[in-house]
């Protein structure tokens, strides 16, 4: 009997850890990969209000890709990832290596320029949406400061307000890029740049040939973190101009929804969440992989 | 901090460093903007806003915009304010991350230290759920919810935020546990500690700076979720939706100082979170990335 209850107890121990991880195990296989399935099946049925599972084939997509709407999200999203990625790394490169300068302050300067990431985009909209207001904001402030003839609607302007979305979200995420490429520049061997510099270097090609390259890894996860947040961007698109004017600033992630909760199109809803869903993937899963192999390694 | 003191060798001109200067300076009024403009704004009259300049500080201070976004502004239909949507977020945030980093500790320590085939792959598909688009859940959280009785309730956004959350706490502590020497579990457990013992006694006493890490991103992540509040919020909406809502609202005038005020005050958890833990997140972070 004894015998029997120390084996147990010592099978117990050996299951333990397992039984630790299931719930969690099983909440994600069902929760997300469980869901996926679901919305993937959704998005080949003809579901308008509810889920109905009478299956269209590929008709949803069809009409998503003919949807002009659908153009201009995915033309506004292009626009909009490319600058944002594109900016952020440029502003947040150029901060850190600044910032790396043996800089007086900088310990007031780095939590300014990292706090607007606390922030939830619907203040940052909010805040944005009436500064760039041409008329209580930005527009007005100059030409009460003088400069009569300056002029700023972007934010009213069909073709110009994707750009005030760019500026939002760059305003919000830039800092945290920095940080980002100030932990990468502070893990640099300064025995490195001092061999060089001693064979002559200017500090142009120090900068361009040594150091960096040495970044490349905090220039993948920055890519891979702005391209995330990119894909998803909802909030801020609805707190700072809801789509509009019109629908010029539609994008995929507002798209889905109101496809599918305000206009009753659920299945081609599910089809444009499956799009998204692809990109995103597309982007993460070789990292991902890459990451999780090296670690193993 | 520590790693100021690692700054780079490169060494620079003096008209490079006023230029250096000045350029930081720029960047530092860049970000400061916006939340000068919703400070000044929130304490002054209406009138000082649509009749005068935004950047300029109150003729006349005032509160009465903070207590209108606090306790009688518009909020779809019920003159009620932020107040209610505000307990609603408390009462979501603080559960849910509790649960989260739990979970997340306890799954890292697995993940870690009780290795069995095909943990690569577990961590993986789980690690994977931090980065779908949660467009992708939408529809079958809303038909879920809908039958667990969990729609437009506290209870459904906390199940919604601990599950889309245990990934990253999951992956917080896993990469923090990871660099704990496992000869020392080991020797725990020819002494004949058993599993939750060892977590107890060994490894709980020094997730210290890991748990910084979690939770502050966990409350920063769900007290700013727009997403899941606007879908399943129902009745119970938490403060972003009620924002935003606020800010929206197309009836009557629009009262710019309240909407102000009601920003700042949706900020402000996360702001105070930041300004008391947020070295310690940053220095955290950037401990699991980099080391991995």
């Amino acid at each position: 009997m004894a015998a029997t209850e120390a084996d147990f107890r010592t099978r117990l121990q050996d299951w333990l850890p397992k039984l630790v991880l299931a719930p969690s195990f099983a909440v994600t296989l069902l929760f997300v990969y469980g869901f996926i399935l679901f919305t993937v099946v959704l998005s080949f049925t003809g579901s308008k209000m509810l889920p109905k599972f009478d299956w269209v084939g590929f008709e949803n997509y069809g009409k998503l890709f003919a949807l002009p709407a659908w153009s201009t999200a995915i033309a506004n999203i292009a626009i909009f990832a490319t600058l944002y990625i594109v900016i952020c790394t440029l502003i947040g490169l150029m901060l850190a290596i600044f910032l790396d300068q043996k800089i007086r302050g900088e310990g007031m300067l780095r939590p300014i320029y990292l706090y607007p990431m606390a922030l939830s985009f619907i203040v940052t909209g909010t805040a944005w949406k009436w500064f760039l207001d041409p008329g209580i904001g930005l527009q007005r402030i100059m030409q009460q400061w003088g400069w009569e003839s300056f002029t700023f609607t972007w934010i009213k302007d069909g073709d110009m307000a994707i750009y005030t979305i760019v500026i939002a979200a760059v305003w919000q995420t830039s800092g945290f890029v920095m940080a980002m490429f100030l932990a990468g520049l502070r893990g640099i061997d300064n025995e490195i740049l001092k061999a060089a510099q001693i064979d002559g270097a200017s500090n142009w090609q120090l900068y361009r040939r040594i150091v960096i390259p040495l970044l490349r890894p905090a220039f993948l996860s920055a890519f891979v973190i702005l391209s995330h947040l990119a894909i998803k961007s909802y909030d801020l698109v609805i707190a700072l101009t809801g789509g509009g004017p019109g629908r010029a600033t539609e994008m995929p992630a507002t798209f889905m929804y109101s496809y599918t909760f305000t206009r009753n199109q659920m299945g081609i809803g599910a089809s444009s969440a499956v799009i998204m869903l692809m990109t995103i993937a597309a982007i993460m899963v070789p990292y991902l992989y890459a990451e999780l192999k090296e670690k193993k390694a | 901090m520590s790693v100021a003191t690692q700054d780079t060798a490169v060494s620079t001109g003096r008209a490079t460093r006023v230029l250096i200067y000045l350029i930081l300076l720029l960047f530092a009024l860049f970000y400061l903007l916006p939340l000068y403009v919703m400070g000044v704004n929130s304490l002054k009259p209406l009138e000082e806003i649509t009749g005068g300049n935004m950047m300029a500080l109150p003729g006349q201070w005032t509160l009465d915009p903070w207590r209108q976004a606090w306790s009688t502004a518009q909020i779809g239909v019920e003159p009620t304010g932020l107040k209610p949507y505000f307990l609603n977020s408390i009462l979501m945030v603080v559960p849910a991350v509790a649960i989260s980093t739990i979970v997340g500790a306890l799954n890292g320590y697995v993940l870690t230290k009780w290795r069995f085939r095909g943990d690569t792959w577990v961590f993986g598909l789980m690690l994977f759920s931090c980065f779908i688009p949660f467009q992708i859940v939408l529809i079958p959280m809303a038909v879920v919810l809908g039958k667990l009785g969990l729609a437009g309730s506290v209870p459904g956004l906390i199940l919604v935020h601990v599950v889309y959350g245990i990934g990253f706490t999951t992956l917080y502590f896993r990469n923090y546990y990871a660099s704990f020497p496992t000869e020392l579990i080991r020797a725990a457990q020819i002494d004949g500690a058993g599993f939750f013992r060892i977590f107890w006694r060994i490894l709980l006493p020094v997730s210290g700076p890991i748990a910084v890490v979690s939770v502050i991103w966990q409350f920063t992540n769900i007290w700013n979720d727009f997403l899941f509040g606007v879908s399943f919020g129902g009745t119970s909406q938490p403060m972003t939706v009620a924002l935003n809502n606020l800010v929206q609202s197309s009836t009557g005038v629009k009262e710019y100082n309240v909407h102000f005020a009601g920003a700042i005050l949706a900020a402000l958890p996360t702001l105070v979170v930041y300004i008391v833990a947020g070295r310690y997140f940053v220095r955290g972070l950037m401990a699991g990335s980099v080391k991995g």
